[in-house]
Parts: C-alpha cells; sequence; structure tokens
C-alpha cells in the first residue's frame, strides 16, 4: 500500500490498519494528461483546469474468460494450430471487461484470424459491424489503434479485435477479402486516423475532401485546425481562439 | 442546354474530350438537343451521370456516380461527405453528459436512438448499467419506439414522393407530426432532444403526457388502416418497387446488413428479442419478416414494425401508469456522483431549475452544493476502457464505440451508424437495374445522411 498523501509520518505497520482508499493504487500511474479540454497557453475559461488523467492500466485477463468467450477462444485456437499458427502467436492479449470480449490480435495474423472467425462453424461471426480508430501518443510504438466490432447471428456472440500499429509504420492489413463491408470503415479510418489498410481495394478518404491536409481525428490534430471563412470574414479555429465569446 | 468542359483552362475541346470525355451540363428536359445534336457519340456511348449531392430524392445531401448504358445502370457508385460536421471530434472536447447532445444530431430522424446507444455505452463504463432506474428504462423504452414509428414514417413518407406519390408522403407526415409533438410536450424538442442522459433521462413524464400517448394510440389505428389501405396493394407502388433491389440472406451476410433490409430475407434478426436491453425481454412483441428480398418486401417489414411498436408502447403506458402512485420513483440514477443535480421546471420566466432545488443547495446541504458545482463544470469521470453497446434502431445495428481514459471526456466516440453501413451496398443493390430504379433502390435503404457523414 502505498503512502497516503499527507500523511507520511505514519510508521508502515500503522498504515496496514487503516481503512484501504478506494483506487488509490491508480496515483502511482503517471499523469498523461491535465486540464479539462486541452487547451493550453491560452485563458481557457470554459471550466475546471487542473484536472489529472493518469495513465489507464493495460488489463489482461486469465482463462477462464466466463461465459461463451471460452469456447470463442477455444474454437479460434484450435482453428488456428490446424493451420500451423497458434492462438499465442496471433492474439497478444485477452480483454474481459465489463462484459466485452477483446482480442488483441498481431497485425500479422489479422487476415487469419479474421478468416477463421468467419468461415469456422464453430465461430461464424458473420456480421461485421465497422472499424474505429483510436489514437493513443502516449503509448510508444503502438500509438494507433483499430477496433473491429463482429457479431454471430448463428451463435448470438459478440467479439471486439483490436490492433495496434506504430504511428512510425502506420501499416494494418485489410479485411475487406473475408468482409467486404469492412471497406467504408477502412476508408473512414485511414481518413480521419491515417492508418493504412494494406490490400484495400479503393483507400481513399470518404468524409472529408480529397485534398484534405491531415487526418482529423488523431489527438496531434487540433479540434478545427483551418480558420472558418464566413462571408468574407475568417473565425480562427478553436483551438487558438482567445475566448469563448 | 450549355454544353462545358470543366478541364485545364485553354484547353480544346478535342482534348478535353481526349482525357475526360464530353462534359454535358443538362437541367431539365434538354435531353433531346444533346440526342439530335450529336447522335453519332451518344448513340453507342457509356454515360456517366452525376446524381446529387442536390439531388430532391437522395435524401439528403448523397452524391450518386451513375454509368448508364441507355437505361441500364452499369456501374453505381455512392459519394458522400457532403455532411460532415466532426460530430465524434467535437465529443471529445465536451464533458460526458454534453456527448448527448451530440450525438442527437447524428442521425435526424431517429436522435433517441442516437441518444440511447451512446448512454448505454457510457452506462456500460461506469458499470451503472444495473442501477437504472425502472421509470428511467420505461421512459426511454416509450420514446424510443415512439421514436421508430416516426423514423420508419419518415422513410415511408418520402419514399412515396419520390415516387411521385404525394399522397403517401403527407399520410406519413401526418402520423409523424403527431409523435414529434409527443416529443415536444415530453422533452421540450421535436428534434435533438438530448433526452436521454448517462443515468436515465432528463426529465420526468409530464403532466397529462401518457394521456397524450393514449390518444395517439387511438388515432393511429385509423391512420395505419388510411395507409396501408393506399399502399400496400397499390398496383404502381407494387410496379415500381417489387423485385426492385433485390438483395438476398447472402448478400446481407457479405455487407454486414441489418435492421428491416435483413428481415425482409426473411431472418428474424433483431436485437431487441436476441440480445435484450432496457428489458425488453419482458415485453410481448413479434419480429415481422417476409422473405421477397426487395423494396416492397422492406415496405411491408417497417409498416409492421410500426404495428409492434404500437404494441409495445401500449405495454410501456401500461406499466408507467402502474407505477403513477409510487412516491419518489426517479427517471435519473440515485447516485450523486454521476446524476445530473438540477430538476428543471416551468417558470413565470420559462424553463430553469427548480426553485426546491436552488433553495436546498444554497440553504440546506453544502454536499449537495459540491456535486452540483463539480458535475456541472468539471463532470463526472468514467473509469478507462471500452464499451459497445448495440441496439436495434429503425435501420439496423446502432452503437456508440465508447473509450474512456478515465477523464470527463470521451476519449473516443464512435458511432456504428447503420445508414453509413448499409450504403455500401448501393452498387449491389443498383447496378444492373434501371436508372428509375435507383431512386427506389437507395429509399428502400433509408439512409439519413446526418447519420452517414456525422
Amino acid at each position: 500500500m502505498s503512502t497516503p498523501p499527507g500523511g507520511d509520518e505514519t510508521p508502515a505497520e500503522e498504515t496496514e490498519n487503516l481503512p484501504a482508499r478506494l483506487g488509490e493504487e491508480r496515483l502511482e500511474a503517471p499523469v498523461v494528461r491535465t486540464g479539462l479540454f486541452g487547451v493550453h497557453g491560452t485563458p481557457d475559461t470554459s471550466g475546471y483546469g487542473h484536472l489529472q488523467v493518469r495513465q489507464r492500466p493495460a488489463i489482461a485477463s486469465e482463462p477462464p474468460y466466463g461465459g461463451y468467450f471460452d469456447a470463442v477462444a477455444q474454437s479460434l485456437g484450435s482453428a488456428l494450430t490446424a493451420d500451423g499458427s497458434s492462438f499465442g502467436e496471433a492474439i497478444e492479449r485477452v480483454v474481459v471487461d465489463r462484459g466485452e470480449l477483446t482480442f488483441h490480435v498481431r497485425r500479422a495474423h489479422l487476415l487469419a484470424v479474421a478468416d477463421k472467425l468467419l468461415h469456422d462453424p464453430a465461430l461464424r461471426f458473420e456480421i461485421f459491424s465497422g472499424v474505429s480508430g483510436v489514437h493513443y501518443p502516449d503509448e510508444a510504438g503502438r500509438e494507433l489503434s483499430a477496433v473491429y466490432h463482429l457479431a454471430s447471428i448463428t451463435h448470438n456472440r459478440r467479439l471486439r479485435l483490436e490492433v495496434r500499429t506504430p504511428d512510425s509504420d502506420r501499416h494494418i492489413p485489410s479485411v475487406t477479402s473475408v468482409y467486404p463491408a469492412a471497406s467504408w470503415h477502412e476508408r473512414e479510418t485511414w481518413d480521419f486516423f491515417g492508418i493504412i489498410f494494406d490490400g484495400h481495394p479503393a483507400l481513399t478518404r470518404i468524409e472529408m475532401p480529397d485534398d484534405w491536409l491531415g487526418h482529423p481525428q488523431r489527438k496531434d490534430y487540433p479540434l478545427g485546425g483551418i480558420p472558418v471563412e464566413y462571408r468574407g470574414t475568417k473565425v480562427p479555429p478553436p483551438d487558438e481562439r482567445r475566448s469563448y465569446s | 442546354m450549355s454544353e462545358t468542359t470543366h478541364a485545364t483552362p485553354g484547353a480544346t475541346d478535342a482534348e478535353t474530350d481526349a482525357t475526360e470525355g464530353r462534359v454535358y451540363n443538362v437541367a431539365g428536359g434538354d435531353w433531346d438537343e444533346v440526342v439530335t445534336n450529336d447522335e453519332e457519340r451518344t448513340s453507342n456511348e457509356k454515360i456517366v451521370v452525376n446524381m446529387g449531392p442536390q439531388h430532391p430524392s437522395t435524401h439528403g445531401v448523397l452524391r450518386l456516380i451513375l454509368t448508364l448504358d441507355g437505361e441500364t445502370v452499369t456501374d453505381a457508385r455512392a459519394s458522400i461527405g457532403y455532411l460532415h460536421t466532426g460530430i465524434e471530434k467535437n465529443m471529445e472536447f465536451r464533458t460526458w453528459t454534453q456527448g448527448s447532445t451530440f450525438v442527437t444530431r447524428c442521425d435526424y430522424l431517429m436522435p433517441l436512438f442516437n441518444e440511447a446507444a451512446y448512454c448505454m455505452s457510457v452506462e456500460r463504463l461506469l458499470g451503472i448499467e444495473g442501477k437504472i432506474p425502472e421509470r428511467a428504462k420505461l421512459i426511454r423504452v416509450l420514446l424510443l419506439e415512439l421514436n421508430r414509428i416516426s423514423s420508419h414514417l419518415g422513410g415511408i413518407g418520402p419514399f412515396g414522393m419520390e415516387l411521385g406519390a404525394t399522397t403517401i408522403f403527407l399520410q406519413g407526415l401526418r402520423m409523424r407530426e403527431y409523435i414529434l409533438d409527443i416529443f415536444e410536450t415530453f422533452t421540450g424538442l421535436r428534434m435533438n432532444h438530448a433526452f436521454i442522459r448517462p443515468g436515465g433521462v432528463a426529465q420526468d413524464l409530464p403532466p397529462g403526457g401518457l394521456e397524450q400517448v393514449r390518444d395517439f394510440l387511438r388515432k393511429s389505428v385509423g391512420w395505419m388502416h388510411d395507409l396501408r389501405n393506399l399502399v400496400d396493394a397499390n398496383p404502381v407502388f407494387k410496379a415500381r418497387t417489387e423485385g426492385i433491389a433485390y438483395l438476398d440472406l447472402e448478400g446481407c451476410m457479405a455487407l454486414g446488413v441489418t435492421g428491416p433490409m435483413l428481415r425482409a430475407t426473411g431472418l428474424p434478426w433483431d436485437l431487441r428479442k436476441s440480445q435484450p436491453y432496457l428489458d425488453y425481454e419482458t415485453y410481448e412483441f413479434d419480429v415481422p419478416t417476409v422473405d421477397t428480398c426487395d423494396a416492397y418486401g422492406r415496405y411491408l417489414v417497417r409498416m409492421a414494425e410500426i404495428e409492434e411498436s404500437l404494441r409495445i408502447i401500449k405495454q410501456a403506458i401500461d406499466r408507467l401508469q402502474d407505477r403513477a402512485s409510487l412516491p419518489n420513483d426517479p427517471w435519473l440514477i440515485q447516485d450523486a456522483k454521476i446524476g445530473w443535480p438540477a430538476r428543471l421546471s416551468l417558470g413565470p420566466d420559462g424553463l430553469g431549475p427548480s426553485p426546491e432545488h436552488i433553495a436546498h443547495i444554497m440553504g440546506q446541504s453544502m454536499e449537495a452544493l459540491i456535486h452540483h458545482f463539480k458535475l456541472v463544470t468539471e463532470g463526472f469521470r468514467v473509469p478507462a476502457g471500452q464499451a459497445y453497446v448495440p441496439i436495434e434502431s429503425p435501420k439496423g445495428e446502432l452503437a456508440c464505440h465508447i473509450v474512456s481514459d478515465g477523464g470527463t471526456r470521451p476519449y473516443r466516440a464512435h458511432m456504428r451508424d447503420p445508414s453509413f453501413h448499409h450504403m455500401q451496398a448501393v452498387s449491389v443493390l443498383c447496378e444492373g437495374g434501371n436508372l428509375a430504379d435507383v431512386i427506389p433502390a437507395i429509399a428502400s435503404i433509408d439512409p439519413v445522411i446526418g447519420g452517414v457523414d456525422r
């Protein structure tokens, strides 16, 4: 147990007898972000500015995972083994959190895993629900994340895959050859996060204009980013505005 | 007719034609001129037509790029992004409670579904799914099912108008109008409600609200009868929709299509039944299906779903009526660190925080004042993690992928919008068919560009 803030005079044998404080172990994690709206250097008039957000812990679950999760992991494991790979080789870690199952897939194995998930009779994840990118600039070497949501109508199950890629080498194999429905979702993730899906038939921007510079939903891209032009006047982008009036 | 080139300024017609083919700007009934003046070039050539982004029958600012061989569409591409407003990015800069105000603007025909999907994901992250008050769940179900009806009517009505039948449009909108009136009574707004909040709903039932819903239920019987009488067996409507935009179960599976399009192939996949949320397993209703796989079947499924929704609404208001006598039946989670503290009430100068609440925080409870201050300025913190709670929206599986880093605002929020997903099916639905069938094909997807582009 760590020393409670402000009470560093208490001897160790007495600290043992104090009631545990909820979430205290979280205080050891490094602070990754401060302030409410991420605005620095300008007088932020919109709210509380002393917020500290600490680094999120990396959770990894050990089997048994509970519910149908074990069956999914086992079926996927045996399907991959039959193919000369293995569960441990393809899946970096398994996370069971809040009743949802997540496989963190090593990107080289993504296509093989997706193929097994769709075609293996014990898995049959037919419905591809989408790709959602997430940018974690603080996690060096694994900054960009693509999150895939799958559903199985046959077995009435759900599964999430997460693939991480370093920002310096933003390549993830496209799953469009297995799930054609991934096409637009991968284009959107390329558009917003700059993740290049290798093997996608036409990886072009989808929401932003074709000639747009940058990938707007990355954390290093400010809110707004460009001045707003309206009827001949230019309003600076939100992150550069001096006040909110 | 004006014939212009959009290539390099100064380039001759011959040069432009060599690079991109001849460009015609045609409006209205000028086709005759093109054909008679240039018969040789147009008789055996494919024509690429830009439909939209301002075409009235594309459900908003959708642009279709159609390659035509005569009347046959050989290639259909949908181009989106004309209504992208950065809702997801904006949410990262506002608190969790304010997120509701943003998502409601995604698919503006089903605002309450967006809010519900978002709030249920946040609730899962907070770990308070089991603590949502019964009354809040009932109000949510009631409003969601009303919204399902209004969304379907907003799909079917304009569908008729796009085929040239304004009566269907007016009949549909008449019924939808009444639902919007109910929404106004319940939430204060006809759309963009921000009424469903993490932890419950923003307000209790208004006085007379249930009576208004009952009145609607009584009237809707006749309205549905009128609409079905007009459309179901209408030879013109059937000629335009039967066998059009065919997509069978295999196609739906390959494209991940859900909702009425999937149920029109005969598969009764409805998340309210298969993965129930908000206690849907306790309601009595059926999942209507047809097996025609075409635009007409999708219309039938939607109409039948409206009738099922009416059944659910009836059960929900009965349950709310039963709870009416309960003292202190909360509609927002009873957790001072999450539930929005201020209660709204209508004063002589308009809607505002209730005088009782102001008296309570200013005069009686220091704790309540602190909670109020913290929640309103900073918001509540959500433990780190990610959640994805899918719900059955009128258009298919709708969910919000939420990532939290433990702070007071979403680290990432992504709306998995069914319209966006289903727009991928446009090529499959339209290619090989007639140009005129593009309209019912798009309408049978029932896309809303606000949701597609977000």
